[in-house]
């Protein structure tokens, strides 16, 4: 079988990008590897673990279960896009840091991305809320619990 | 890069998908929400040599209320259904399932068409589909055809749908006045696969009889079970604690389910029993409480 290409157009992070993919590429693979935006990490593949969690459009998805041919036209944001320009830490970042919510980090991106697009939905969560929102996404460092008491965090702070 | 090479097309239209599965039959798959479809690419246990994507169709997602059934698109994201009040509210049963469905992201992708199509004997929405009498329409580029859930599920990841032919449009009837309903499941995780699950319609009389009862499993078989008969006795009569322990022993009779490494078949009957009672109970207390 001939390689089947396809050129498409998407938005990261705000910026525009043009690129050529072969159709089985999966969206996982093209972050890291064709657009170097290798904060988003690849752990299961199949859809269990939530490392590589995406927003497409502003909805957490997975993106080792798309493939990268999908996004033509699309916007995506990745965890590279969390923090200000300046610098300055996404509150969920910040009190991720602050509560100790990561110890290894390889799941830390997809949390992000699955929390931030959560507590913008719903900015004043209770725990029970946070644990059924964290379901998706696994930790084998911390246990959850830092997990839950840096969005409850992240939540209170957001709401001024 | 891991699934196998296969050819990639994103249809532009309903006619456009039609007419390619048409083209391709059987080596083409369509691609929906993809949640199932493409793990299974990834370990390559399925390698279709065409993908006909269908995500960028205008019109394939939606949920059309009316006064009759309300019918649904087939492209419309589980988050789509639980974020639709109405919805939620005309299906209670649906609604209490979605979250039993993998997690938020997932349900974010996934569809219903999808998931219905691809037939996952621990799927949920088949059980439901069964229970509420859905219709689903199939269709090809020259014809289409209306299909009943129970006759739609043929065996695990089997439906009655030819090489050229589309899920379309679910049809869901409303539930009867004075119909409670209830979904419960055991998994070994949240979002896991069901080691079983069940979904119970109850409706009652003027005297609080049951005037019509429906029973589906997921998980205990090939396809979702209608055990709608085992609960047949209650049919005329108060759900009391001994009927529906009766019914619990006779489901367990009835079913037959495969069992794996992580819950036996005796486990799965057994949690099946409870359920079905639990459900059941629930269900009616519902249709008494009148929600």
């Amino acid at each position: 079988m001939d390689i089947d290409f396809h050129d498409i157009t998407l938005s990261a992070n705000g910026q525009k990008y043009q690129r050529r993919v072969e159709s089985r590429l999966l969206l996982s693979d093209f972050l890291r590897h064709d657009l170097a935006l290798a904060g988003t990490h690849v752990g299961c593949e199949h859809g269990v673990c939530g490392a590589c969690t995406i927003l497409l459009d502003g909805e957490p998805m997975r993106s080792c279960l798309m493939l990268a041919v999908q996004a033509n036209n699309h916007e995506i944001s990745t965890v590279e896009g969390l923090a200000g320009k300046d610098g300055a830490y996404h509150p969920l970042q910040q009190a991720m840091h602050d509560h100790h919510g990561l110890q290894c980090g390889y799941c830390t991106p997809g949390i992000l991305m699955t929390m931030t697009a959560f507590l913008d939905e719903n900015p004043s969560p209770g725990e029970d809320e946070v644990r059924e929102a964290l379901s998706g996404n696994l930790c084998r460092c911390t246990g959850y619990q830092n997990i839950v008491d840096a969005v409850m965090a992240a939540a209170e702070k957001m709401r001024g | 890069m891991k699934p196998a090479p296969f050819k990639y097309i994103a249809a532009t239209s309903l006619e456009h998908a039609l007419s390619l599965k048409a083209q391709y039959g059987d080596e083409a798959k369509f691609l929906a929400g993809g949640q199932s479809l493409i793990p299974t690419m990834n370990f390559r246990l399925a390698r279709p040599a065409v993908l006909i994507d269908i995500n960028e169709i205008a019109g394939l997602a939606g949920i059309h209320p009316s006064t009759g059934p309300t019918r649904v698109g087939p492209l419309t994201r589980y988050r789509a259904l639980q974020r639709d009040a109405a919805f939620t509210g005309s299906f209670p049963l649906i609604a209490e399932a979605l979250p039993h469905i993998a997690h938020p992201q997932i349900r974010n992708r996934g569809t219903i068409g999808g998931n219905l199509s691809h037939a996952d004997p621990a799927s949920e929405l088949p059980a439901i589909a069964v229970a509420l009498g859905a219709r689903f329409r199939l269709q090809a580029v020259k014809q289409e055809r209306w299909v009943h859930a129970s006759e739609f599920f043929v065996g695990a990841l089997t439906t009655a749908l030819k090489p050229d032919e589309m899920l379309v449009e679910i049809e869901l009837p409303l539930a009867k006045p004075r119909t409670g309903s209830c979904f419960m499941e055991i998994a070994r995780r949240r979002g896991d696969f069901a080691i079983a699950g069940v979904a119970a319609m109850v409706t009652i009389g003027a005297r609080q009889e049951c005037t019509e009862v429906r029973l589906t499993f997921c998980g205990v078989g090939e396809t979702p079970v209608d055990a709608s008969p085992a609960a047949r006795c209650l049919i005329g009569h108060v759900a009391t604690e001994a009927a529906l322990r009766d019914i619990s022993a006779s489901v367990q009779r009835m079913i037959d389910p495969g069992g794996s490494v992580q819950a036996t078949a005796d486990y799965q009957r057994h949690i099946a029993g409870v359920l079905a009672e639990r459900a059941l109970q629930t269900a009616y207390q519902r249709a008494r409480n009148g929600h």
